[in-house]
């Protein structure tokens, strides 16, 4: 381990490390632009210029690797000097147009020129002006502001694997831009909005909306897929301005997918804010007693087993607990957290949890992914995969859609079949799964959602035991959900109860007239055509498939309006934050069905959240810690049978829209015109040629 | 003076045939596996007793550079990649290698390719050299024709290929590892140092990189031996040099002399004297566009090598010497040479991306007067900005002439100055 002396303190730090890491490791901090600790090192912006002794020429530190007794100086006048120059550099046709700019307050190049800047400036030419590019409806561009990092161009490439930018021309022409005109098609796109450190790409559908500095910050979480990426709601009043990633490097690392960012105007659109009840065929707006009074009407004196429940995709674990003590008390064991009909089984937590955790994948050295397309369903695990793959040494293939995936893998077909001769060691692929040293499995919900879920599950499991996918100390039989709520509602057991009915079951019983009473809480994905003449009543956010079906719609928060419990794919229990409130008369949603008991005539045991909670942890203990994935024992998985032909596909066809929020949201619409459903998606792709 | 049986480039002026039957006929690809037979080691050391230092422009020890190539092969090749890029401006010694004697190039590539451990060599040729591209291209196939490179060359039992890459005329990839990047396949862009060419090069192999001129003279060293080299010219300046005289000298050329010979020695015996006589000289850039130009007084006996040159406050460069007579507008020169580098720049890194630009403006200005006295001194300090902190040596290269001008030729700034400020009054 090299000793150097860095601004007089002698340190010892690894080998490799550059001098820019060595001198963090001590609180001193090197400016710079273009580094950025997940990316490639470009070394352009030279903002980093340390002096090193014995060197003729002051270095960039954030390429330098440290060397024994090295004598770094990294403030001292010729330091300063360095970096003044560069500044001024960067300035000269930079606009400095910091009042209008979104950046502004929170722009590295504004930071920093206080501190290296000169107070007037010393350039007297004309200054560069560059045409904008048109990169789509999220990233507005301001190319005059460019400085030229190259961060943009680096994260496309090696984090989101979608090669699209680059730097055009040379010298003080070079350009940032796509190769061809056309938009940034990637799921991961809005993260160059954050990584560039001036404000040449902001955030369109925010534009001009806010400036940083007014805006609350709350940390949170998301719910907008299964992966529960860190986030930070940034809001005004009682609006979501902009969703931005926080560091969690067990998720997330830094980034966010463009549905969990840019959704956030669908939490301002269609939503209930007030009670409907439906008269004479229509809804009509009307008081919470009054929407209780019909709800009451309805279902005091029914027998149990004509009432059923079923929990959305963004459902709180608070919520179907309550429900599910709910129904307990009405004398129903109908209820389902699984509304698309996933063959997953509650109590047996392995077979649903993403086992290997999301930062696990990253020691996998093969992969086989069935019945999922992770770049749309979850792009921020599908950019870690792909780090996995630009470290060499794996191998992956996929049965399920025939797509790019950002990484090499083989396509072995689309067919349960070929999964089938695999775990019958009868593919190629079996070899390769046992010949490594921690082979993982990722199987999605496109696989498990029909009549042979569970038969694919098992056939699953018997490869992931066969092959050492699941061996001492290693569990690489991954579950990927799509939903938010998904893990938390099984690990609850929002599943039938002794005689009680699933989602299917429900649906069967409502149209054939067994049930009369369906409660939807969010649950917004079934087909409400083929829920007969049973009286719904909707609890959600927004007016959705749900709530047009409803019966009795009682409004309530969305998952950045509550403090609220999810189970990420990992098995992560994670509290999101309360950042505005929640619009209208609507309220958080367990107090709704706390309320409702208690005009059901049934109250629950509970008053508070914190009761609820202890609730929560006397049903099943993982709810007691949060934010850690307990390894969960192994027993196996699915049950066998036969297999269909269908193809297996992803659970999402479009990217974009998934749930009520993005749904509801203008800029998810304006990205399905521009991109189709996402760009790792097959439907309706547009051409080079389209319009 | 260089006697003439000193000289390395016997036709120079391509007064002979430059087919292989001629290079033969002049002594090239004599019994080369004779001196392939010597070992990596022995041909080395050969060169570093030479001194040859590279022909490039930078001057750095060429033996010393092989010598920083792995001792053996690991499960990475080896890649001899040979810099013919020759862009910068006033300078047209490689093209002449490789129009009249492109065998010596052939040859020496493989005596270079063997000595660092390399079964493969590029010879990156600037795009615009056409003719120069064929000839070198006839000359690789005559000779693995001949058996002299290719499987087995020359009958050493070293297999060696030698490919000529075409470059599409950016000054910029004549820099070691934009080369390599071009050469990948990829923009011409500097890459960081470290890691330097010899541990992660092209494809992220070991490589070495050389000028045509640096190769090309390595079989006359291995031939004559590394002491005769060595005894040309100063200590540490060894050897001989190709200097491409240009501008008002009487007969410009290009001629192969002795390192060290003085100034007025070079252009007295091979150039016909200066435009107009001695009295009449201006200014000299002496290593091509980059350096600094220089003035008589300082120029004048000054001996024209690396050292000598570099404390004079210039350097040899690639020895394309400019020379400027009083008939000379030097400000409208500088600054046309500052609208090159602002051309050329890659616009990788902020100094030279933002301040070759700004340089070349400022000059356009004081070209035509539109200036002040104190700006003169501003313009000092923006070279001194991009000076030493940049990716590559571009920036250093755009800084240096107006440096030199504003060193030796201030004057002639401000009377342009006070000239239009006059007239404006």
């Amino acid at each position: 381990m090299p000793k150097l002396t860095i601004d007089g303190t002698e340190i010892e730090v690894e080998a490799g490390v550059t001098i820019l890491q060595a001198a963090e490791t001590i609180g001193i901090e090197i400016p710079r632009f273009c580094y950025h600790e997940r990316l490639a090192v470009a070394g352009n912006c030279r903002m980093c210029l340390v002096e090193v002794e014995k060197m003729p020429k002051p270095v960039a530190s954030c390429a330098m690797p440290v060397g024994e007794g090295m004598v770094v100086h990294t403030n001292n006048a010729n330091v300063r000097k360095a970096r003044q120059g560069v500044m001024e550099f960067l300035l000269i046709n930079h606009p400095l147009d910091c009042p209008i700019c979104d950046q502004g307050g929170e722009c590295d190049l504004q930071d920093q020129a206080v501190a290296y800047g000169g107070d007037r400036s010393r350039y007297q030419e004309e200054k560069r002006a560059v045409e904008d590019k048109s990169y789509g409806p999220l990233i507005q561009t301001w190319m005059t502001r460019c400085i030229q990092c190259t961060r943009c161009i680096r994260f496309i490439s090696e984090i989101a694997g979608t090669p699209v930018l680059g730097g055009l021309g040379r010298s003080e022409h070079l350009e940032v831009g796509r190769y061809v005109g056309a938009a940034v098609s990637s799921e991961l796109s809005g993260n160059l909005i954050d990584l560039c450190p001036v404000g040449a790409l902001t955030n369109k559908p925010a534009s001009y909306t806010y400036r940083a500095w007014e805006l609350k910050k709350t940390e949170s979480v998301d719910a907008m897929d299964a992966l529960g990426s860190a986030i930070r709601l940034d809001t005004r009043g009682n609006e979501v301005i902009r969703i931005l990633p926080r560091v969690n490097d067990d998720i997330n690392e830094e980034w966010l997918s463009d549905r969990s960012r840019f959704a956030c105007d669908g939490l301002k659109r269609q939503r209930l804010d007030r009670c409907y009840v439906r008269k004479d065929g229509t809804l009509a707006a009307t008081s919470w007693s009054d929407a209780f009074a019909a709800i009451t009407a309805k279902v005091n004196g029914l027998a149990g087993s004509k009432i059923a429940a079923i929990a959305g995709d963004q459902t709180d674990v608070e919520t179907m607990q309550a429900f599910k003590d709910l129904l307990a008390a009405l004398g129903s064991g109908n209820m389902d957290c699984r509304q698309d009909g996933a063959k997953l089984a509650a109590g047996n937590r392995a077979a649903y949890l993403f086992n290997s955790t999301i930062a696990g994948i990253e020691q996998a050295d093969a992969l086989l992914i069935i019945g999922s397309n992770p770049r749309i369903e979850a792009p921020v695990l599908n950019a870690r995969i792909r780090k996995r793959w630009l470290k060499g040494g794996f191998k992956a293939a996929i049965i399920g859609p025939k797509t790019d995936l950002t990484f090499q893998h083989d396509w072995l077909g689309d067919s349960a079949q070929v999964l089938a001769a695999i775990a019958a060691g009868n593919h190629p692929f079996a070899d390769v799964l046992k010949n490594a040293a921690k082979p993982a499995i990722i199987i999605g919900q496109g696989a498990l959602t029909g009549e042979d879920g569970a038969a694919i599950l098992a056939l699953a499991a018997k490869l992931a035991q066969d092959t050492g996918v699941i061996a001492d100390g290693w569990n690489g039989f991954n579950v990927l959900h799509t939903a938010a709520a998904r893990v938390g509602g099984l690990d609850v057991g929002f599943v039938p109860q002794a005689g009680g009915k699933d989602t299917a079951g429900i649906i069967a019983g409502a149209q054939s007239g067994e049930i009369s009473v369906v409660f939807l809480a969010g649950a917004d994905e079934i087909d409400m055509k083929s829920l007969g003449n049973a009286f719904v009543v909707y609890l959600g956010s927004h007016g959705d498939a749900g709530a047009h079906r409803a019966d009795v719609v009682l409004p309530t928060a969305a998952y950045t309006e509550k403090s609220a419990t999810f189970v990420n794919t990992e098995g992560r229990v994670q509290r999101t934050r309360l950042a505005i409130f929640p619009p209208g008369e609507a309220k958080e949603d367990w107090k709704v069905v706390r309320a409702l008991s208690d005009a059901l005539g049934k109250p629950l045991a509970f008053d508070t959240v914190k009761q609820l909670r202890q609730r929560m942890v006397a049903s099943n203990a993982v709810f007691a810690t949060e934010g850690v994935v307990a390894a969960a024992t192994w027993a196996g998985a699915g049950a066998e049978g036969a297999l269909s032909d269908k193809p297996l596909a992803s659970a999402i066809d479009n990217f974009y829209m998934v749930d009520p929020i993005s749904r509801a949201s203008k800029t998810m619409a304006e990205c399905t015109a521009e991109f189709g459903g996402g760009c790792g998606c097959n439907s309706k792709k547009k051409t080079g040629t389209h319009g | 003076m260089l006697r003439d049986q000193d000289r390395i480039f016997t036709n120079l002026y391509g007064i002979h045939d430059w087919r292989l039957k001629g290079a033969q006929s002049r002594g090239d690809w004599d019994n080369t596996k004779a001196l392939l037979a010597k070992g990596r080691d022995a041909i080395i050391e050969e060169v570093k007793t030479s001194g040859l230092r590279g022909r490039g422009g930078a001057g750095f020890g060429t033996g010393m550079k092989w010598s920083f190539m792995p001792k053996t092969e690991g499960a990475r090749p080896h890649y001899l990649v040979i810099n013919a890029d020759e862009g910068e401006p006033g300078t047209c010694k490689d093209r002449e290698i490789m129009r009249f004697d492109p065998h010596k190039l052939v040859e020496g590539a493989l005596l270079a390719a063997f000595a660092i451990g390399a079964h493969a060599s590029y010879i990156y040729i600037r795009g615009e050299f056409i003719r120069e591209a064929e000839h070198l291209q006839v000359a690789i196939d005559e000779a693995y024709a001949a058996g002299l490179i290719g499987k087995n060359a020359c009958g050493s039992g070293w297999d060696f290929d030698l490919y000529v890459h075409r470059g599409a005329g950016a000054y910029i990839c004549g820099e070691e590892s934009a080369l390599i990047e071009s050469l990948e396949g990829k923009k011409g862009q500097p890459r960081l140092k470290p890691p330097f060419p010899a541990g992660v090069g092209l494809y992220g192999c070991p490589t070495t990189v050389n000028n045509v001129e640096s190769i090309a003279v390595v079989p006359a060293i291995l031939r004559r031996s590394g002491a005769w080299f060595a005894g040309l010219g100063r200590a540490k300046n060894s050897g001989t040099k190709l200097f491409c005289i240009s501008g008002h000298v009487n007969k410009p050329c290009n001629v192969e002399e002795e390192m060290g010979i003085s100034f007025r020695e070079l252009i007295d015996k091979h150039c016909g004297g200066i435009r107009g006589g001695w009295d009449n000289l201006m200014g000299v850039i002496p290593g091509g566009s980059s350096t600094p130009v220089l003035t008589r007084e300082v120029i004048e006996n000054c001996p024209m090598d690396f050292d000598g040159l570099r404390e004079a406050g210039s350097g040899l460069g690639t020895a394309a010497v400019i020379v400027m007579d009083k008939s000379t507008d030097i400000v409208r020169a500088i600054t046309r040479l500052s609208r090159f580098y602002k051309h050329e720049s890659c616009g990788q890194c902020t100094p030279c991306r933002e301040g070759t630009g700004w340089m070349w403006r400022m000059m356009e200005r004081m070209d035509k007067g539109d200036a002040t006295i104190e700006e003169i001194d501003l313009l000092q300090q923006v070279t001194k900005q991009v000076e030493g902190h940049t990716i590559c040596a571009l920036g250093d290269a755009a800084a240096w002439p107006i440096q030199g001008l504003i060193r030796n030729f201030r004057p002639e700034i401000e009377k342009k100055i006070r000239a239009r400020n006059s007239s404006a009054a």
